[in-house]
């Protein structure tokens, strides 16, 4: 708490304190003598009375307040939706589309809403603080037997990872964290805003447009004991590099050998390769050695649920009483967050989770959406080859997940927005899923124009 | 029920091998946990209440805790006007993202609730809003937003008032005073140490206000009273931050609810106003509300909202889609909007009827004390006067559920217990 001295006011209350003074004739009007509680109110009113054309006093306190870039990645839907163009392709943010360029809503989740609107006897209290209870043990129970997890329901990744960073803030002994680069637009500030400091390590090699990991591992290794690390489950974004199942297994020794602690991101499990448990496996080795970690997991994508925010941050823990207390005080980071989660997208998330066929059903869905990913990957790089584009665009096949990072440079990309209406953020990466076979010729007509043409 | 294969964790898959095997090669440290020092944290004072409730195998208890509205049958309400909302939405709508600012039409129509159907305000686009998580989430954000551009400032927060407010600024970094707020001997409002912590504050201090139906008192200021705070708010130039979660559960008439929000604006002043859904539309669990603030002009407006949004962003991105779909289902309906005003009428006048006969059960039982405040109180709460031990007797004698600050849940009252209540509260009390 602050002492009792009163803080100065800020500099532009100070002004507006001033021009109010002058304004009433330089009678400074927080005197006790124009307050008196026994003169009639009318009259006081009047001699403060606002004028009718402007606001009180021309005095806002945010009257400074500027206004604020649009988000790199959201903005790009902006411009994109501004833009009258017919021929326009949308491949900015992540979220699937289907071949007529929809958006789409899985078949379970139809069938999952309606199960619930039809069931009259649900209600819509407040869930508990750390969610739906079904929920989270469904999305993230590592062994039953063990309970060594605390998971808690959170508003999708984003939730997820800023309710797990201010945990991190306020209870783990270190307070950096090292994220990949290049990573997630969002996550510098989910990081910094929750009060952990930010590194990076290296991850990207723009000249393999591939995994640089040799410069992971000397990165990592340099960090110090307890760094917090953050790690894409799979699909990285923006690159869609992944390492091997191999490089994993180095990566894991070399992280508990220095007492690492690896906070996933997995935002695309079943995106990357179509299979949910192929996709999990790097969490699954970290869980196995019965270490500890952080997960903040989304379905957003993997469901389609991405406005309803449905996601859940889990923290495997050494033991179970520790898992206890650790969700006691994951309670307290979120009451004052937001006091409880949304119930809709969980709800419909359980209903499928917990029914076999409802289950199998998704898994199907999911793999037909990564399964046309991956057939767009292929039919963008057999048109920049059947075109002769200059350059090796073997990476558009090799990525993986929703983007390819195609390797285009700022310039090229403002080129591809202006002259021919792709719209993607400007580190030249494209989100596959907004591909449909009808825009690929366009989007591939664009890099080639973009690479070819004369700076 | 749940299927055995099903219930394998979506990413952490079947139990982990942990042999001594598969930790040597591993390598995994096999001492202690990095979270070793980590204390159980304090039960939630309020939600703690319910969980003991559930907890409690007696066929006489009674749940009169967290403020969520039931029947006369104790039960959890869904509105008509919610369901049939949710019939026209299910399997219509796609559910992408909403901006981050979170759906227009349902700030729209939340926005003309506080600000007045045909409020020049809204014509004129001087107000900056964002859909919120609920209450407590427009609350947090603005709590953020003054932190990042007034970090000099601070806040008043009125005693007693709802727990989480506190948590909510201190968790923003804003430092926090109060100002007193209700009379304990009169269980009525102390207006005179408000007024004079209202003066004695330094200019230009921002103050957190309950618009209507205070929590946890039900002690709302008169008409004329507002008009005198709104006053004295302008000499002194401070900040109005209305925090209003039962506009339309105070009076039933949501109109009149916004009144001390209504002559703050007749005043002139530039408010900011949390707004929340989940009382008064039972949208508990959905999450919906609006953060509001009102600015100088449509430019100060859209640069405030995209600063609010930025805010926004790394915290949960975008808010959540269904209930503001609920909403705007809603009130851009004229149809559904009429059974709306309906049903929270009825909601308000069910809980105006338990009043009466709380109050009434203690008279006739001959209680020495006043009980008038029952029925001079507003909306969901009755601050009964009792004390935290009293409230424990009530509790593990009589099974009777409730804060320990003697705040009672008048949403929780039916004809069917008031009676066991009236007469446990007499017994408690009436040897003073």
């Amino acid at each position: 708490m602050e002492d009792a001295t009163v803080r100065p006011i800020g500099p532009s209350t100070g002004r507006r304190l001033s021009a109010l003074a002058r304004h009433l004739g330089g009678d400074h009007p927080a005197s006790p003598s124009s307050t008196s509680e026994a003169a009639p109110m009318a009259s006081l009113n009047h001699a403060i009375a606002p004028s009718h054309t402007s606001a009180f006093h021309g005095g806002s306190v945010f009257g400074n307040v500027v206004q604020a870039p649009e988000d790199p990645i959201l903005g790009v839907t902006v411009a994109y939706n501004k833009d009258p163009s017919p021929v326009k392709v949308n491949l900015g943010v992540g979220a699937y589309r289907t071949e007529e360029g929809k958006p789409l809503v899985l078949n379970v989740v139809r069938r999952a809403e309606q199960l619930l609107v039809n069931d009259l006897s649900r209600v819509k209290e407040y869930l508990p603080i750390t969610g739906l209870a079904e929920f989270n043990k469904l999305s993230a129970n590592p062994a039953i037997q063990e309970n060594r997890v605390a998971t808690v329901q959170c508003l999708s990744g984003t939730g997820s990872l800023r309710v797990g960073a201010e945990f991190l803030a306020k209870h783990y002994h270190e307070r950096t964290i090292y994220i990949p680069l290049p990573t997630w637009g969002n996550h510098p500030k989910v990081f910094t805003l929750a009060g952990l400091s930010v590194k990076t390590y290296r991850y990207y090699d723009p000249t393999t447009r591939g995994l640089n990991f040799q410069g992971l591992l000397e990165d990592l290794n340099a960090s110090p004991t307890g760094a917090i690390v953050l790690l894409h489950a799979c699909a990285h974004n923006p690159t869609g590099v992944d390492p091997t199942v191999e490089q994993w297994e180095q990566i894991r020794q070399l992280m508990r050998s220095k007492e690492l602690l690896p906070f996933f991101d997995s935002a695309y499990q079943g995106f990357a390769s179509g299979n949910l448990d192929a996709d999990a496996q790097s969490v699954r080795l970290f869980v196995a050695d019965g270490g500890e970690l952080l997960a903040a997991q989304s379905y957003a994508k993997n469901m389609g649920l991405y406005g309803e925010r449905v996601g859940a941050l889990s923290i495997v823990c050494r033991a179970a009483d520790v898992a206890g207390r650790v969700e006691s005080q994951l309670k307290l980071v979120i009451r004052p967050m937001y006091s409880n989660p949304p119930i809709h997208g969980a709800s419909i998330v359980a209903t499928i989770l917990r029914d076999r066929e409802l289950y199998n059903e998704w898994t199907v869905e999911l793999k037909a959406m990564a399964d046309r990913i991956i057939s767009m990957r292929h039919l963008l790089y057999d048109a920049l080859r059947s075109r002769g584009t200059p350059g090796d665009w073997s990476h558009i096949i090799k990525q993986i997940g929703m983007f390819t990072f195609t390797g285009l440079n700022t310039e090229q990309v403002a080129f591809m927005t202006r002259e021919y209406h792709i719209y993607m953020t400007s580190d030249g990466r494209i989100s596959m899923a907004g591909l449909s076979s009808r825009t690929v010729p366009h989007l591939a007509d664009a890099i080639h124009a973009a690479v070819t043409r004369a700076v | 029920m749940a299927s055995r294969t099903a219930l394998r964790g979506l990413i952490t898959g079947r139990g982990p091998a942990r042999s001594a095997a598969a930790a040597f090669i591993s390598g995994a440290r096999s001492i202690s946990s990095w979270w070793g020092a980590v204390e159980p944290a304090a039960k939630d004072p309020i939600l703690g209440v319910t969980e003991a409730f559930l907890a409690d195998p007696s066929p006489h208890k009674v749940n009169v805790g967290v403020g969520a509205y039931r029947d006369d049958n104790g039960k959890p309400v869904v509105l008509d006007c919610v369901r049939e909302a949710e019939r026209r939405i299910a399997g219509s709508q796609n559910m992408e993202y909403l901006p981050m600012g979170g759906s227009v039409k349902m700030i729209h129509e939340t926005l003309k609730l506080a600000y007045g159907e045909n409020s020049e305000f809204l014509k004129d686009k001087r107000i900056a809003a964002i859909q919120a998580l609920s209450g407590t989430g427009a609350c947090r954000v603005f709590a953020d937003f003054q932190r990042r551009f007034l970090p000099d400032s601070q806040i008043y927060i009125p005693v007693p008032t709802w727990a989480n407010h506190h948590n909510i600024w201190r968790d923003a970094h804003v430092p926090q005073r109060t100002f007193h707020y209700y009379h304990p001997e009169s269980r009525g409002l102390d207006f005179a140490a408000l007024m004079d912590d209202v003066k004695n504050a330094p200019n230009g201090s921002f103050f957190l206000l309950h618009a209507c139906a205070h929590n946890p008192t039900g002690v709302d200021p008169t008409e004329e009273q507002w008009r005198e705070i709104s006053y004295q708010f302008k000499v002194k130039r401070h900040f109005a931050f209305f925090d209003m979660a039962y506009q339309g559960f105070a009076s039933g008439d949501p109109e009149r609810d916004a009144k001390a929000i209504r002559i703050f604006l007749e005043d002139g002043h530039l408010i900011g106003c949390a707004q929340s859904y989940a009382k008064n539309m039972g949208l508990y669990g959905q999450r919906v509300g609006c953060l509001s603030i009102l600015c100088e002009d449509e430019l100060q407006a859209v640069a405030v909202k995209s600063q609010l949004q930025q805010i926004a962003r790394p915290m949960y991105s975008n808010p959540p889609v269904h209930g503001a779909l609920i909403v705007s289902t809603i009130l851009g309906d004229p149809e559904l909007k009429n059974l709306w005003l309906k049903e929270v009428k009825g909601m308000a006048d069910r809980i105006i009827g338990m009043r009466t006969a709380l109050r009434e059960n203690l008279e006739k039982l001959g209680s020495p004390l006043p009980w008038e405040h029952i029925t001079n109180q507003i909306g969901m709460f009755c601050y009964s006067g009792l004390t935290p031990e009293q409230v424990d007797r009530l509790t593990n004698e009589y099974h009777i559920y409730m804060t320990r600050n003697g705040r009672i849940s008048m949403a929780g009252v039916t004809t069917g217990n008031v009676g066991y209540l009236a007469n446990a509260i007499h017994e408690i009390t009436k040897s003073g």
